[in-house]
């Protein structure tokens, strides 16, 4: 039997919310109990040396360049940085060229995605044909197909009669459906967020009012519904009373963050640097630690990479045309837990966000230490400093905005159903 | 002189010594520029290249003029339609200038920052001739010049800024410059054409001519770009002018000895009235452009001379 024992490991279960020292067992790739029952055959044993053990991180919202554009990211470079970064499962974005709005080419990218990359990955689909806000994808073929959830990422579906006969039929056949709160109108050309830092830049911009908006909108047409939605980002305050209220109403809805969104704000930018360039863009500090406390008190329930490969060419142009996105697959732990450091969320907590919730919220067994779900995990030291390198990234693309950026903790090793996919031998 | 930078892409980074002394060597190339003889060699041997992205008649004649005053070699390259439709990027277009050695890169971009990342790539000196709604140096620095003289000091004066401030870079550099000098800076305007944050930027700001006008010593009228006046921004351009456009009789509520400025172009009986604009006891419009030379002959001789005394640092033979 293929047995692994992972001794004196700092146990981060998000479950119980608890961060003890134990012993971890795992039998073919399955997560089978606390304690190492005998010596028998076939059995690896890993000191963890007190080092942090815990569910590997699922990561909804990557994007990998498959098809289209693979210079700037594909399956490998992809699920290798995930496995280097703790990702056991990646959680793909449809917006590729063309956009995954058929079941063929959701076969194509689960093909691709099972040759080349090490970490699970599930691909999401889009939610209308093009991406284009018209008419609705074949949802019923694409979720046998085995499509996550339906998006049409940052393309906000504008007309609203579509958009709630596609939350309608997606109701029926129990789909998740990802919205990106946005009001497009408000936010058309905006490239930072309105305030006295933009303005002195002179940078065109968006009230942070455009997501409280779009939010507003997508929850009328979810109370109309009753289709299970999550918001792949909520980065302001005011959009965040919004969330409250809709869960506290009972309706079926769970919002996310980006790591850069809680880790970074719109000075960083500063002298127009386009490595900070993201959708929606930075916030202020304000708004910021909003979202901080949101996801310590569970009303976000998911932190994820929001990983968007961008090759140099789209960001050496003036901020204005620059493109928008950043690479996070690796450093979506290092930065998760500067908010640790910060004594703002505790380990249980922080990953009940990266791995817990999105894991329940897709239907998958993962993001658990229990016994029964698979062995994705991820042992990590919290604590080690380093200062990044974008040039030592495995994604192809190198757009982070953490270069040069001090850090702290590193992935040691990281295992899906058993096997272990990155770092050497031992702890 | 204290002004040691090795570019001039905005107001921000300057110092009121900076201001200073950019201001009094201005002062003496007005004087040059008044005499028959109008010829300097500070820039002899020096290659100075306008690069305009966007269309401009009147900044990038100052500029050219400025440096040929100087002894410049210069040139012109209009890169609106060109290179840009050609798909080439604006990094490449800087580089293969770069190519050429040309000492004093002078470059207009519509977007803002565009001329701060050009700076990066490049081996000379590079002075912002206004970028998207970023900054307009040069146009903050003539216009100090043209308040100093006229008004004979640089501090504690009442300015109002007035018009389209959201869409001006001329109205960032300004409030920049003014601040610095220990003025008090009011902006007037539609609320519509006001940035976010205002509240920030130790400046007052009114929607009400009337009230901000209010005993101030000096009205700087912005102009108001035609796409932004039929019913985007504003209703229409003739409840702009009864709201907005500067009059006489608006200007009643000024300081009698206030001056009336204009960074040109001017839409007339837009946001100025035309006689009002032609008054030559209160307008000082035409100084602007007389001034706007000589800020840029002092500023392009400064960077020269920080220019020079930068390669001789390198041991490069200039």
């Amino acid at each position: 039997m293929n047995r692994i024992v992972f001794r004196n490991a700092r146990l981060i279960d998000p479950e119980t919310a608890t961060d003890d020292i134990g012993t971890l067992v795992v039998e073919e790739g399955i997560i089978a109990g606390r304690e190492a029952s005998g010596d028998q055959g076939g059995t690896t044993v890993i000191d963890c040396a007190g080092k942090c053990l815990a569910p590997g991180i699922v990561d909804i919202g990557a994007k990998v360049s498959e098809p289209g554009e693979r210079h700037k990211e594909s399956f490998k470079s992809a699920g290798l940085a995930a496995a280097a970064g703790g990702v056991t499962t990646m959680v793909t974005r449809p917006d590729t060229l063309p956009a995954i709005d058929t079941p063929e080419a959701l076969e194509f990218v689960t093909r691709r995605a099972n040759q080349a990359a090490p970490v699970h990955v599930r691909p999401m689909a889009a939610l209308t044909k093009g991406r284009a806000g018209r008419e609705m994808v074949e949802i019923g073929f694409l979720k046998d197909a085995g499509a996550a959830a339906f998006t049409d990422c940052d393309a906000v579906v504008t007309d609203n009669k579509v958009l709630s006969r596609c939350l309608t039929y997606a109701r029926s056949l129990g789909v998740l459906v990802i919205g990106h709160p946005q009001d497009p109108g408000l936010s058309a050309g905006a490239s930072a967020t309105s305030g006295k830092f933009a303005s002195l830049k002179g940078l065109p911009a968006v009230s942070p009012m455009a997501e409280r908006l779009g939010l507003d909108r997508d929850l009328a047409l979810i109370e109309m519904t009753g289709a299970r939605y999550h918001a792949d980002q909520i980065t302001t305050a005011r959009a965040l009373a919004r969330l409250e209220r809709a869960k506290a109403a009972g309706l079926d809805v769970s919002a996310g963050v980006s790591i850069h969104h809680l880790t970074l704000n719109e000075l960083d930018v500063g002298d127009y640097r386009t490595f900070f360039k993201v959708k929606p863009p930075l916030r202020s500090e304000d708004d910021r630690q909003a979202c901080i406390a949101a996801v310590a008190s569970g009303l976000i329930d998911i932190i994820s990479s929001m990983h968007t490969p961008q090759d140099e060419e789209s960001k050496r142009l003036p901020f204005e045309e620059a493109a928008s996105g950043a690479v996070a697959l690796e450093t979506l732990l290092p930065a998760a837990l500067r908010l640790y450091h910060s004594e703002q969320i505790d380990l249980p907590g922080l990953f009940r966000a990266l791995s817990l919730n999105p894991s329940k919220r897709l239907g998958l067994a993962s993001g658990r230490l229990a016994v029964g779900a698979p062995a994705d995990l991820v042992l990590f030291d919290p604590d080690v400093p380093f200062v990044l390198d974008r040039f030592k990234l495995l994604s192809k693309s190198k757009n982070t905005p953490f270069d040069g950026a001090r850090l702290q903790g590193r992935v040691l090793g990281t295992w899906v159903d058993g096997l272990r996919v990155f770092g050497g031998e031992g702890a | 002189m204290s002004f040691r930078a090795r570019h001039l892409l905005g107001i921000e980074h300057l110092t009121q010594e900076d201001i200073g002394s950019l201001l009094d060597l201005s002062d003496s190339y007005v004087a040059l520029n008044r005499r028959d003889m109008k010829h300097s060699d500070a820039l002899a041997g020096l290659t100075q290249i306008n690069m305009f992205f966007e269309a401009s008649t009147r900044t990038q004649a100052s500029f050219e003029l400025a440096g040929k005053r100087l002894g410049a070699d210069v040139m012109n390259m209009g890169l609106q339609a060109s290179s840009i439709k050609k798909g080439e990027t604006l990094i490449d277009t800087a580089m293969t200038l770069n190519a050429m050695h040309p000492d004093l890169l002078v470059v207009r971009h519509p977007h803002s920052g565009a001329v701060n990342l050009l700076a990066e790539k490049v081996n000379c000196a590079v002075l912002n001739a206004g970028d998207g709604r970023h900054e307009h140096p040069t146009q903050a620095l003539l216009d100090a010049l043209t308040i100093r003289r006229a008004k004979g000091r640089l501090h504690r004066l009442r300015i109002a800024i007035c018009g389209d401030i959201a869409h001006s870079r001329v109205a960032r550099s300004n409030i920049l410059l003014l601040g610095k000098m220990e003025n008090r800076v009011r902006l007037i305007g539609p609320p519509t054409l006001m940035p976010a944050g205002i509240a920030d930027w130790g400046v007052e700001a009114f929607d009400d001519m009337a009230e901000g006008l209010q005993d101030v010593d000096v009205v700087m009228m912005l102009r108001l770009q035609k796409e932004r006046m039929d019913g985007a921004f504003i209703p229409s351009e003739r409840e702009y002018y009864h709201r907005f456009g500067l009059d006489a009789d608006k200007l009643r509520n000024a300081a009698e000895d206030a001056i009336v400025m204009h960074p040109g172009p001017m839409n007339r009986g837009v946001e100025i009235d035309g006689t009002l604009a032609d008054d030559i006891n209160r307008s000082v419009i035409q100084d602007q452009v007389e001034m706007g030379v000589a800020v840029r002959m002092a500023a392009m001789d400064l960077l020269a001379r920080n220019l020079r005394a930068a390669r001789q640092d390198e041991g490069v033979m200039v």
